[in-house]
Formats: structure tokens, sequence, C-alpha cells
């Protein structure tokens, strides 16, 4: 990021210009340039712009436009950074979210809804970070691991965490509290840090070694200024969220209004490490070639293209420094002007191979459908992960998710107290619009939706193909969640804040296609559904009208018929006008109720073909894997073990082993979380 | 009196009856039960030019119980059926809306109504009054009173003496029901019936006591006339030898208006017999007569889409076959304007009373 520079060179061609209004003759441009300002002066104010400082005053850039969003940026960014720790040491997170209302003053504690001071407080039981560090992470914006590397992380610039603890010492004046333990045999630390925010800098107020409860983690308190407030882009709706794309964090979340809340671990299987990755000669542009040349510490060219980018093996090297006329053996130093510029030209017109793509570490199709079921109660669920792809030399992944309908028991709710509907009246729930859920390296996104390249996708995407109906230019409509996910070493934002994706055409087209296959295997759900309903309702129709017409037909002859026989009569005719035993037969196989319908379907990549599996599984127990696997096992010869599942609030058996590396370092945490969590006293002791 | 209405009632009540036998009948044959009811359509009208009315066909449409698409209507029509043979055990009259919300409830078992609008109960009357071929006033279903009359004309309604004369400018109300064993005329002495569409002229006319200077009774049905109206009209002609006339809006809507009043209307074709007045004349607005009478072309309105197609639907009915006629319509789409009735009011408030009808009347300018 780069700092403002001053206007030096502006000054000059500027202070003629500004000279003349010294004379008083002229009033026009007396009264356009007020006071009169000589170069000298301007020079005497022209100084250097701090990072911080430029922050402090475009705190919109970076999430912090107004309390609500504060709050809610605050907590994102310390999740997300205790999330990518975790991950990247191998751990199985598990975070604790704890708000809390501040007083002001002397001032009672006001209510959650009306409070405007919020302590948060988050706790990880990820690596720790090590006391020299501790200040600079907190304390200094852009510093961190994630920006100097191509490898896909939710953080990606290294100011999320600092700038939160600048917007905190900026509102309510006081430091960050840090309490951080690397193992159970390094002690805690416990820092409180603030920002100068003229040089960057970490001010230290306090650094002692403490006591902790906790094994091993990291916990961060920020004092901010926020506003809580439930629903649409708050912070319960970025933890539930947050918990649908990670299934295997488990995430522990006290409302400021007391509650807690739990998202059990829904899958016990850290997502595969990703790799980190050179960037790949399609990615960069001119000037970044021109400081890589510079930077660079290979004595030849051909060795500088060898080992600066991935994809380029010394042949290859060899072959552009040719077309572009230049020695391979030349320094990359001496590589500039005209010639680093065909250079550039030539790199962008070689075919290379696209980048690899184990830097990037996909969610996975088992792992969106165990999250979409954990949190969203829906009849139909299915996942789709597409191979991955490049955008401008960066690889990314699209995966696509998809819940529908609404929950069995909350379906069948409304039909008990059927009340009937008076002349005008319409059933309610019709008009509910699909919802879209977006993440962007398993982070969800919650402002600037229609920005976003998703939600266009979603937009641009035919639902009526799939049995959806959609209004010109609207989300499609119907009980449903669409879940998409874009997993990249460097994901396009629109913005600092990190909001929206940017739309390249690439992505767009991934997206589409990932989408077009949820609705695919939607449409295939809704259609069986329908045929199986339509068969039920032509039945039920009959039966029906048979009771009307026979009570008519029975108070037309004066009450004197024998009902029942007639009535059997003409059930018999219905019976065999409509398919008899047949219809019943298929009615009977799909499990059909009144409701018609098994409660719930979950359709895999695999079993699309005429196998979609009913599951029968209570929402308590978490059984969506169970049909699943055994599924798995049946087709496809398990290609991988089972996994056992726990029920939803006990605490997680260490998993079978898969791979024997990492069996090792998930059983560690699991058994020591469950010591820490018995104790939880989540407040520094002083 | 009140005994031939109760035989009759007995005739009406043993076909509604009959709908249930025809059920219970297929039902041991293990047979679908369908009943046959007559197309209320053009397709299935006729223009008998020899009696100058308008005649239902003998195209008849199946309504099975045990086909998806018919089974509602089915099981509606058997529950107006029984809803109207209640009606005449208890010897009732009753209105369409009070049959709807009758039959209406939600079918056991289920969040479905029997029916949801009252458009959906009030086709399956008039289709039983066709299959049936019961006159609606016999399965004892009026429609809204609709219409005014004022002149000189003494009626008999529930025994109460009512004379039109002495009735003020709001005149009579008309029943929907003016069959003789219901209304009586016991005195007329008007000369002819001027039929009015619009209460608006008609209320001007009643103010102005036209009826009273050129000895006519005056009718209006308030748009498209209801039976009722066009019964008492048909019933003028027919017992006093009255001429009818029919003063409408100068539009395609004002040129169906005198067709159905003339030769019946295509949805109630079976009912011609008994309400058209083939030798009806059409007195006004015509197309003619905004330059005859030098109405400024400002006063016209735009002929719509809609207009412009009904008029050339009625270019084709055969009983707008004469010249005359192709001429009166044609000039009107050549114009592109319709004119209201109330447009003459341009020229003077009274210009209806005073210059309009009078002139038409001596120049005996109409078309049949």
């Amino acid at each position: 990021m780069a700092t403002h520079k001053p206007r030096t060179s502006a000054t000059k061609s500027d202070s003629p210009s500004k000279k003349p209004p010294q004379l008083p003759a002229s009033k026009k441009s007396d009264s356009r340039v007020a006071p009169a300002v000589t170069a000298v002066e301007m020079g005497a104010r022209q100084r250097e712009i701090s990072v911080s400082e430029f922050f402090t005053k475009n705190r919109h850039l970076l999430g912090f436009d107004n309390p609500r969003k504060a709050l809610l940026t605050c907590v994102k960014e310390a999740v997300d950074n205790a999330l990518d720790a975790c991950e990247e040491a191998g751990i199985l997170p598990e975070v604790t979210v704890q708000l809390e209302v501040v007083a002001i003053g002397t001032a009672a504690l006001p209510p959650a809804s009306q409070a405007t001071r919020f302590r948060i407080t988050v706790t990880d039981n990820g690596p720790g970070i090590v006391r020299q560090q501790i200040p600079r992470v907190f304390a200094k914006l852009l510093y961190g691991s994630k920006f100097h590397r191509l490898r896909m992380s939710r953080g990606q610039q290294g100011i999320g965490i600092s700038a939160a603890g600048m917007y905190g010492q900026l509102t309510t004046g006081k430091p960050v509290k840090i309490i951080s333990r690397t193992g159970p045999k390094a002690s805690a630390h416990y820092f409180e840090v603030q920002i100068d925010t003229k040089k960057n800098e970490p001010l230290v107020h306090e650094n002692k070694q403490i006591e902790w409860d906790r094994p091993q983690g990291t916990q961060v308190a920020i004092e901010v200024e926020g506003r809580y407030q439930k629903g649409r882009a708050s912070v319960d709706e970025y933890l539930e969220q947050t918990s649908i794309a990670n299934p295997h964090v488990r995430l522990i979340y006290r409302t400021p209004e007391g509650e807690t809340k739990d998202y059990p671990r829904a899958y016990h299987e850290l997502p595969p490490s990703p790799k980190e990755i050179k960037p790949h000669p399609y990615g960069i542009e001119f000037g970044m070639l021109l400081k890589m040349l510079q930077e660079s510490k290979s004595s030849t060219l051909s060795s500088f293209l060898e080992n600066e980018f991935c994809r380029v093996p010394p042949a290859l090297a060899d072959e552009m420094c040719k077309a572009a006329k230049v020695s391979p053996k030349a320094k990359p130093r001496d590589v500039r002007g005209a010639i680093a510029e065909t250079l550039y030209h030539t790199i962008q017109a070689t075919k290379i191979m696209a980048p690899p793509t184990n830097c990037l570490s996909p969610i996975g199709e088992k792992a969106i459908l165990s999250g979409l079921y954990k949190q969203i109660k829906g009849e139909f669920y299915t996942a789709v992960s597409r191979p991955p792809a490049v955008y401008r030399g960066n690889p990314f992944i699209i995966e696509a998710g998809l819940a529908f309908g609404k929950a069995p028991d909350s379906a069948t709710k409304p039909e008990k107290q059927a009340v009937p509907l008076a002349e005008g009246e319409e059933e309610e729930g019709d008009s509910e619009l699909a919802r879209v859920i977006r993440y962007a390296n398993r982070v969800p996104l919650l402002y600037q939706q229609s920005s976003c390249a998703t939600f266009k996708a979603v937009l641009a995407t035919t639902w009526r193909n799939y049995g959806i109906s959609q209004s010109r230019g609207a989300m499609p409509a119907g009980p449903m969640v669409i879940f998409v996910h874009m997993a990249s070493v460097w994901v396009p934002f629109t913005s600092e804040s990190k909001e929206a994706i940017a739309e390249y055409d690439e992505i767009h087209k991934e997206i589409t296609l990932a989408l077009r296959e949820c609705g695919r295997r939607l449409g295939l759900f809704l259609r069986r559904r329908e045929r199986a309903a339509s068969e039920f309702r032509r039945r039920n129709i009959f039966e029906l009208y048979i009771e009307e017409v026979v009570e008519a037909c029975n108070r037309l002859k004066g009450g004197k018929l024998p009902t029942e026989k007639l009535k059997a009569q003409l059930q018999k005719i219905a019976s065999s006008r409509t398919g008899g035993i047949k219809t019943d037969e298929t009615l009977g196989k799909t499990g059909a109720g009144p409701e018609g319908l098994p409660h719930s379907i979950i359709v895999t990549a695999e079993g699309i073909e005429g196998e979609v599996l009913p599951v029968t599984a209570s929402v308590e127990v978490v059984a969506v894997e169970e049909p699943q696997s055994s599924a798995d096992s049946s087709r496809t010869g398990a290609k991988k073990p089972k996994q056992r599942r726990g029920k939803k609030k006990t605490t997680p058996v260490a998993p079978a082993p898969s791979a024997p590396k990492k069996s090792v370092s998930v059983k560690k945490p699991a058994s020591k979380s469950r010591a820490g969590r018995t104790v939880h006293r989540p407040r520094t002791r002083r | 009196m009140a005994k031939t209405k109760l035989t009759r009632n007995g005739a009406v009540e043993k076909k509604l009856i009959g709908l249930a036998d025809l059920v219970i009948a297929a039902a041991q044959q293990a047979k679908d039960p369908t009943m046959a009811i007559p197309i209320r359509a053009l397709s299935n009208v006729t223009f008998n030019e020899r009696k100058g009315l308008l005649e239902m066909g003998k195209k008849k449409q199946a309504r099975s119980f045990f086909n998806v698409g018919m089974a509602k209507k089915f099981m509606q029509t058997m529950l107006v059926a029984d809803a109207l043979s209640e009606l005449q055990r208890a010897e009732l009259t009753t209105s369409l809306r009070e049959i709807y919300y009758r039959t209406k409830h939600t079918i056991q078992d289920s969040n479905e109504n029997t029916f949801d609008t009252q458009d959906e109960s009030d086709p399956i009357i008039e289709d039983l009054e066709v299959s049936l071929a019961a006159l609606r006033e016999e399965l004892h279903v009026r429609a809204e009173n609709g219409g005014s009359v004022v002149g000189p004309l003494v009626l008999g309604d529930d025994g109460d003496r009512v004379d039109c004369a002495k009735l003020g400018k709001g005149g009579y109300s008309v029943p929907s029901i003016v069959e003789p064993e219901y209304v009586e005329i016991r005195r007329c002495t008007a000369d002819f019936v001027l039929l009015v569409e619009k209460g608006t002229q008609w209320n001007r006319l009643s103010e102005d006591k036209f009826w009273r200077r050129y000895n006519c009774v005056l009718l209006t049905g308030n748009g498209q006339p209801p039976r009722g109206v066009r019964r008492l009209a048909r019933r003028l002609h027919e017992e006093y030898r009255l001429p009818v006339y029919v003063l409408v809006d100068n539009d395609p809507w004002g040129y169906y208006i005198y067709s159905v009043v003339k030769q019946g209307s295509i949805n109630l074709a079976f009912e011609s017999e008994r309400m058209a007045i083939p030798k009806a004349k059409f007195i006004g607005l015509s197309s003619a007569d905004p330059e005859r009478y030098e109405l400024p072309r400002n006063v016209g309105i735009k002929l719509n889409d809609k207009d412009i197609a009904r008029a050339k639907e009625l270019l084709n009915y055969q009983w707008f076959q004469k010249p005359a006629w192709q001429e009166e319509i044609k000039r009107m789409l050549a114009s592109g304007l319709k004119y209201e009735l109330d447009a003459l009011a341009n020229k003077d408030f009274q210009y209806l009373t005073k210059k309009y009808l009078p002139r038409k009347l001596k120049e005996k300018d109409w078309l049949d």
C-alpha cells in the first residue's frame, strides 16, 4: 500500500498561477482564491502522511463507516486471524467470541440494543504468537505474514486486526489487550498496546507474564464504539455464515444479551493446508515486473524467470528471452526500458501452463453440505466444487451450494392450523426470495451484495430452467439459500474493506457454471417431487370431491341415500382411473404422507443419476453424512473412510485416522480444548 | 296463481334431483358420471332471420367427474344444484351472490375452498339454467335490481299499486323478475318505450319530464340492461304493442346493447324467445349524428384498440349485416371517434330533451 506522496513536483507549476492575487487589482481572482499562498508557505505545510493517519481519516475504506458495521468488522478481523492461525498450525479451530456491553463513565449498563460501547473478546486455541511480535501484529498497520506471499488465507493485507485496534483506540481511547501462549510449557504473556498513528509503530502500555488457564492460544480484547443489531449484516449473521463455510470450526458465541450460541463442529477434518506459490507470469503487471527485475537476486535473466515465477522451466525461460531478443545471460538489473517492455509483452504472448492449484484449499462438497445442513433448515441440499481456474495468473476455485425448501417441521405447522382462506386472500410466504450467502476464502461477505460478482451471477442465471420462478432482474423466488465461495490466493475485492468480489470474466463464468450445476440438481429434485405430488393430488382431488358430491346428492335426494355405498362405488371408479395400485406404489416408495415428501434429500456429484437419496434424519441427530458415506461406499467403493459423527452437543471424539500425519495434530487440541472449556474464564486476571 | 307457481317449481325440483340420479346411476354401472351442458358461445348461436332473434344451437359439452380438469366444476355444479333445490323446497328467492356464499365452504381435510370467488359460481348457475331448460326466475334466483322506469304506466307488485307517473324523478326500480305472476301491468297509456343506456341520461329525461310531453315510458338498465328491464320492455311491446326505441352511446358497446335488446345475447341465447324485441329501433347516438347535430370534434373520444376490435367483430355478426348498419359501424371506424350521450350537454344542458330527441322522433331518424 503506497502512502500519499507530497506534491513536490506540482508546486512549481502551480505557484505562478497563484501569485497574481497578490495584486489587489482583480477582484474576480481575489474571490476565487481567497487567501493567497506562496510556494514557500505551501511547502512548509507539505509533509508525509503516515498510513495510520490516512486510515484514521478514511476509516470507511476498511469497513468502519458506521458503528454497527464497525462492530462487525472488528469481530470479523479477529475471527479471521484466529482461524487463519489455527489452520496454518494444523489445529482444528475452536473460537470463542464474546461481546459485552461496556458502561460509559459511571452510567448504568444500557441494554444491548441501546448500548454504544462494546468489548469484543475473541479467544482461539491456535499456536499463539511469540512475545516479540505481539505489539507489531496488533498495533502496526500493514504488518503481517500474508501480504507478501501467494497463499490462500482469509486475511490478505495485514491491515485487519490492527485497524480494528486503531478504531477502538480512536473511539474509546482504550488499548488492545492481548493474551497469548505458544504452548503448555511456555508462559502466557499479557500485553496492552496502542498504535502511534503518526509513526505507525506500536506503543506498549503493559507487558507482563500471567497465569492463563488455556494451554495454548491467543485472546484479543478490543473496546470499541459500536452498535449491536440483529438481522442482516450483523455479527450474528456473520458468525452463522462462518460456521456454514467452516464446518470444521467450533464456534462459541456469547451475545451481548447474555445468550450463548454454540455452533458445533460438523466436519472433523482440517481443510488441506494450502501451499504457497510464486506468481504466475500472466498475473503480473509491467511495473511489477520492473520492480522484480530490480530486486532480483538471480544473476541471469533466464534464472530470474525460472526462480521468481511458477510454471517457467529453464527451456521456456530461454525461449522467452530469445523471442524478446534479450540475452538469457543478461543481468536482470540491466533489463529495463524498451527491452523490459518487449520482454513483458513476449511473456504475455508465450503459452505458459496454468499455475499450480495445490495452493488452493476448497471447502469441499461434503463439508459445504454438512455446513449447510447444520445451519439451514431445508429439504434439499447440494454442493458443487468447480475444478480450479485462473484469472490474471491467479488460480481460483469456485464452489456453490444450495439449500432449498422449508424445514419439514416448520413446513407442516401452518398446514395444521390451516385457516380457510377468504376471497382475495392468498397463501403467505410465496413471495419469499432466495438469499445469497457469499464467501471469499471462507470468510462471509456481508456488505455490497449487489456489486459482487457472485450476486450478479446468481441474477444472470436463468433459474426458470430449473423450475424456480424468477422475475426479470430479480433474485429467484423460493425458500432457498444460495451459497457461493471463491477460494483464491488473491481474491480480487472491489475495495479494501473486502466486501465484494470484482467481476472478472473468468470468475463470472466459473460461478455461473457452478450455479447451473446446482440448479440442474435442484430442478431434478423439484421435478421428481412435483411428479409424485401431482400423482398424489390427482388421486386426492377425486377423493376430496367424492365426499362433496355424495353429500350434495344425498341432500338432493332428501337425505335418504345410502351414502357409504355410493361413496365406495365412486372411489372404486376413481382408483381404477388414476392408475390404481401403481400409484400407490410410487407414492409409498417415496414415503409420502399427506405432505407427500421425505424430509430431506441430498444430492452429491456422484449421485444425481437416479440415485437421489432420501434422508429421513431428524434435525437433532446430525445424520447427513451417514446415508451419504454409506452411499459412497456402495457406489464408489469408499473414497474416504467413514467418519464417526458425534451428536450435536457432545465433544468430538477423535476422528478415525484417515491420514495418520494429521490425526496427531487433530487429537491434541481436541482433548485440550475440552479441558479449556470446562474451566473457561476468558477475562484476564489482574 | 300460487297454484301454477307450485307445480312449475315441482318440475324444476325434479330436474335438479335428476342430477343426483345421474350420479347414482353412473356409479352403479361403474361409469364416469357425465352431464351434458349446452355451449354458451358464439359457436353455438344461430341468427334466425325469419324471427329476427338469436337461437341457441344444439352443441353440448360433456362435464365428467373423473377428469382432473373438470372434477372441481362437476362438484361445484352438484353443490349449486343442491342449493337451488333447497330454494325450491323453502320457496325463497335469492341472489347470485347469496348462492355463492351458501355453497362456499372449505372441503374437509384440506384447505381448499369449494368456491374461491363468485366468478366461479355464476357461470354454473347459467349452465344449470341452460341444461335444465329452466329460467332463472324458475330457479328462484334474481339479479340485482338493475333498472328504473318512469312514465304513464301502472303496475301491480305484491298487491301494491305502483303508478309510475307519480314516482317523482326517481321512478320505480325494476325488479329482476317481472313475469306476470310477480309484476302485473294494470294500465299503460304511453305511445312508445324509450330504453336509455345510461342512468345519467335517463335522469336528465326524467327530470325534464320528457315522458309527459312525448307520452312514453322511460326505461334504463344502467349499462347492459338486466333481464328484468328487457323483459318489461318486451312485455310492453308485446302486450301493449308499443314501439321500443333504444338510446345508447355511440360506441361498439352501445351498438351491442341495442342488438341484445333486439335479438338477444350470445350468452343467454336460450332466453331470446322471451326477451328479444326484434322490432326495436336504434334511435341514437348514430355515427352520423355528430355531423347532423353539429357536435364539435373535440367532444369525441378516440377509439381505443379494444373498441376497434369489438367494432370489427360486430361487422361480422350475422345480425349486423344490413347495409345501413354496415355503413353505421364503418362510419364510426372511419372517423376514429366515439361519442357519449353526455357529450350533447356541450351544446346545452337540455339539448337531449329539447332538441335532439324531438328532432329524431320528428324525422323518424332511426335504424332498424
